[in-house]
């Protein structure tokens, strides 16, 4: 079989474990591919820690030559938490969807947000449940068709879409970093997750990105179809960048 | 390098909430999650007011779900760390001990339990005994030391984090509002000095070395795709935790051999009750004591072998009947009837017991 | 004494009444005897009668409460109330002379039904912060639990650090404790 060039995997990857268990056309790899060139590149490989949830990020739990732990649904979080404050040297990542952090974790979310805790939380969001069969998630957006919503969401009567990142922002400590990105700008994703990388590094804050992305599984949509939601709708609701703390703070 | 907390042997005077904080810290616990419930907040008053001194750590969580899972990165990072909680709080803290179990997870936990069902009172009672040896959606493996007074929380605290970081289960001591609130004598000591040597810890993620590069990577996970697959997992830590049982196992005999009635009680419970065997014993009752040290695992053979006589079982406990069925689970080929006295939330005294023996 | 020695004291918040149970054990533990004390505690942090048990003996104590006192000590209007549980036939009952306890309010099947003046002397002869060291006196007058000199020791122990600085406090908590021990002499 003849084989096309492939781009080259960040070494962070481990090999032994690919391909990964991800559906075709998942945004969780290009959010880890991300993060991975982003560990090298910061050369913090031999100090950090990557947690997962539950949900389709637990497919992450032998994704990384990094020490992994996966923990329950929501509870990454204080997982990494008291990891690190247990180990104040070590990098904590805790990765989760927005299942995970906007619903049944978001009491550890605020938390660890409003104590500043010295961790990254990477926040995979593409407006559902995935693993369990594409319910409604706080994501959901207004007339999403899901398993739990199947004439549309109604804001009415389930609430609007959680716009996390600024939500973290209006209770994190101007020194955290906080930041949506989408898969659909790599580059960007990658720059940020850098940069709230080199938050925790430093000691300065928490850190705190969001990272749209695509499950054309349960959006149950073609390849075509998949980035129109996620940069036409997604995009629409969803403001992509960096959120500054508010002037006049600190 | 800060002092030792305490160098060669005191004589005390004091709660079981302070004797637990004692003993944390001469056992060189590295850091403490919390959360705040009645009665088991007076373990974070003492612990924030001595750690700083022995550059200690403490974590006041969001809830005991985090002070569970907090616990769980403390001692994945390699740390002594420990957590307390009681009622309402060991309801919530059983999502993290699930998972502790499932990874072989070495933290310590003191519960002091309080009344229930729901919030209850925050005073007493032994209703978390069941909740505190299997909780969790799974099969118990958990290590549970029920004291009964000061002396024991400050000894089987010491104890609790070896075993945990000798046998890798998740090891609890289970106390009481009583116990939590009292003041009683007791000696507390340099646990070195005694002998006693601090099982040695070790990072279970973030050791040294570039994984992947220097070594593999450590993959720790509670998920599994296949029913096989888990199944190998349960049997594996089953047949551990039957190995290590009669090297755990604990308990307190007292004049079982002619006995034709056998008491059984644990905690601060078996204190009225061997009270009342005495008091029985002097009035001429045939009267034996059976107290189980270790819940889980529970010492069986040993109460099989101490009601071999007996022609009757009376458990007391303060709860319906929650250790009454662990006995009669061990109990159940033996013909000798197992009946219970039941005081739900409430204290039970060496009188009342006489009281029960005799109407008999 | 061959049986322990159990007491349930009550009052109002601030009377004291934990403080003397604390140095009635401590004091028992420092002469070598057996002691226990455990407060009553509820979820009223505040407002609620608070109750002290203390259990002092010879012999290992074996339950940390207990359903009927040897002596039970009540400071208040609400904790006469409160206390009667814990009289039986054989229980001393001491209560202060200023609550306003009718005939029907006393537990009628205490052994012996003592009203002392506490409140009062410490106001007149005193202050009334020592209330509750006459209170003490009358309990080791009554049940000679400690002695006299225990008793001293044992509240130098616990107060000596404010005696330190006003060195009339001491002579004046010593005061209330000889004058509560007279009150009840003779009286059993």
């Amino acid at each position: 079989m003849a084989t096309l060039p492939q781009p080259p995997m960040p070494v962070v990857w481990r090999s032994e474990t690919k391909p990964h268990k991800f559906c075709p056309g998942c945004g969780h790899p290009l959010v880890l591919k991300a993060l991975g060139e982003s560990i090298e590149e910061l050369g913090i490989q031999d100090k950090t820690v990557f947690g997962c949830d539950i949900g389709c990020s637990l497919l992450a739990w032998d994704f990384f030559n990094l020490d992994t732990v996966q923990a329950h649904h929501g509870r990454v979080t204080p997982v990494i938490v008291g990891l690190h404050r247990a180990n104040p040297r070590l990098v904590g990542i805790a990765y989760m969807g927005d299942g995970g952090g906007y619903a049944i974790g978001s009491q550890h979310l605020v938390n660890a947000a409003t104590r500043n805790e010295k961790i990254m939380v990477l926040l995979v969001n593409n407006t559902l449940y995935a693993m369990t069969g594409g319910q409604m998630a706080p994501t959901t957006l207004p007339k999403q068709k899901t398993e739990t919503s199947p004439y549309g969401r109604e804001p009415e009567t389930t609430g609007k879409p959680t716009l996390g990142p600024e939500m973290i922002r209006a209770i994190a400590p101007d020194s955290a970093y906080v930041a949506r990105g989408t898969v659909s700008r790599l580059p960007q994703l990658k720059r940020f997750i850098k940069k709230g990388l080199e938050n925790v590094v430093s000691g300065k804050g928490f850190a705190f990105i969001e990272a749209l992305s695509l499950c054309p599984t349960n959006w149950r949509t073609n390849a075509e179809e998949t980035w129109k939601f996620l940069e036409q709708d997604m995009h629409g609701y969803f403001p992509v960048g960096e959120l500054a703390p508010e002037k006049g703070e600190e | 390098m800060a002092d030792k907390p305490i160098v060669g042997e005191k004589r005390a005077f004091m709660t079981g909430n302070e004797a637990v904080t004692w003993a944390a810290l001469a056992a060189g616990a590295h850091i403490m999650y919390g959360y705040p419930i009645t009665p088991q907040n007076e373990i974070m008053h003492y612990w924030t007011r001595m750690a700083p001194k022995y550059d200690r750590g403490f974590l006041q969580t969001e809830d005991e779900l985090s002070a569970g899972f907090t616990c769980i990165g403390g001692v994945l990072a390699g740390k002594r760390a420990f957590t307390g909680t009681a009622g309402p709080g060991t309801i919530l803290m059983q999502e993290p001990l699930s998972m502790a179990e499932m990874m072989r997870i070495p933290m310590v936990t003191v519960i002091c339990q309080r009344g229930g069902p729901s919030t209850a009172t925050v005073i007493y009672s032994q209703q978390e005994t069941r909740l505190t040896c299997f909780g969790g959606n799974g099969e118990g493996y958990r290590l549970v030391y029920s004291t009964a007074g000061q002396q024991d929380l400050f000894d089987y605290t010491i104890k609790a984090f070896n075993v945990a970081w000798k046998y890798r289960f998740p090891t609890f001591i289970l106390s009481d509002g009583y116990q939590s609130k009292m003041r009683e004598p007791l000696t507390i000591y340099d646990p070195e000095e005694r002998g006693i040597k601090m099982v040695e810890t070790e990072p279970l993620l973030g050791g040294t070395g570039i994984p992947g590069v220097d070594r593999d990577p450590r993959h720790l996970r509670n998920t599994y795709n296949m029913e096989d697959e888990l199944y190998q997992v349960v049997m594996d830590m089953d047949q551990e935790y039957k190995r290590i049982a009669p090297e755990v196992v604990e308990y307190k005999a007292m004049e079982t051999e002619d006995a034709e009635l056998v008491l059984v009680a644990h905690g601060i419970v078996s204190r009225a009750t061997e009270g009342a065997v005495r008091v029985l014993r002097e009035q001429g009752y045939r009267v034996g004591h059976f107290r189980p040290i270790t819940l889980r695992p529970f010492p069986g053979e040993a109460l099989k072998e101490a009601v071999a006589k007996a022609r009757r079982v009376l458990v007391v406990e303060s709860s319906m009947g929650q250790l009454a069925g662990m006995v009669k689970e061990e109990l159940y080929d033996l013909s000798v009837p197992v009946t219970g006295y039941f005081r739900p939330g409430e204290g039970i005294t060496a009188e009342e017991v006489v009281e029960q023996v005799r109407g008999r | 004494m061959g049986q322990n020695f159990k007491l349930a004291m009550a009052g109002e918040g601030g009377q004291g009444v934990q403080s003397v149970a604390m140095i009635l054990t401590e004091g028992a533990y420092d002469s070598g005897r057996e002691a226990i004390y455990i407060p009553n505690f509820g979820v009223e942090q505040r407002g609620g009668v608070s109750i002290a048990f203390v259990q002092i003996g010879s012999k290992p104590i074996e339950a940390p409460k207990f359903k009927t006192a040897d002596m039970v000590v009540a400071l208040s209007d609400r904790a006469v109330l409160r206390t009667g549980m814990y009289v039986g036939p054989e229980t001393v009952f001491i209560y202060d002379e200023s609550t306003k306890a009718t005939e029907e309010d006393l537990p009628r099947q205490a052994k012996k039904i003592i009203p002392i003046p506490a409140i009062a002397i410490a106001k007149e002869e005193f202050n009334p912060r020592v209330f509750n060291i006459i209170i003490m006196g009358a309990i080791i007058g009554l049940s000679q639990v400690l002695t006299e000199e225990q008793a001293r020791e044992a509240i130098e122990n616990k107060l000596g650090y404010k005696f330190e600085q006003k060195p009339e406090l001491r002579e004046m908590n010593f005061n209330a404790l000889s004058r509560g021990i007279n009150l009840v002499q003779g009286l059993l």
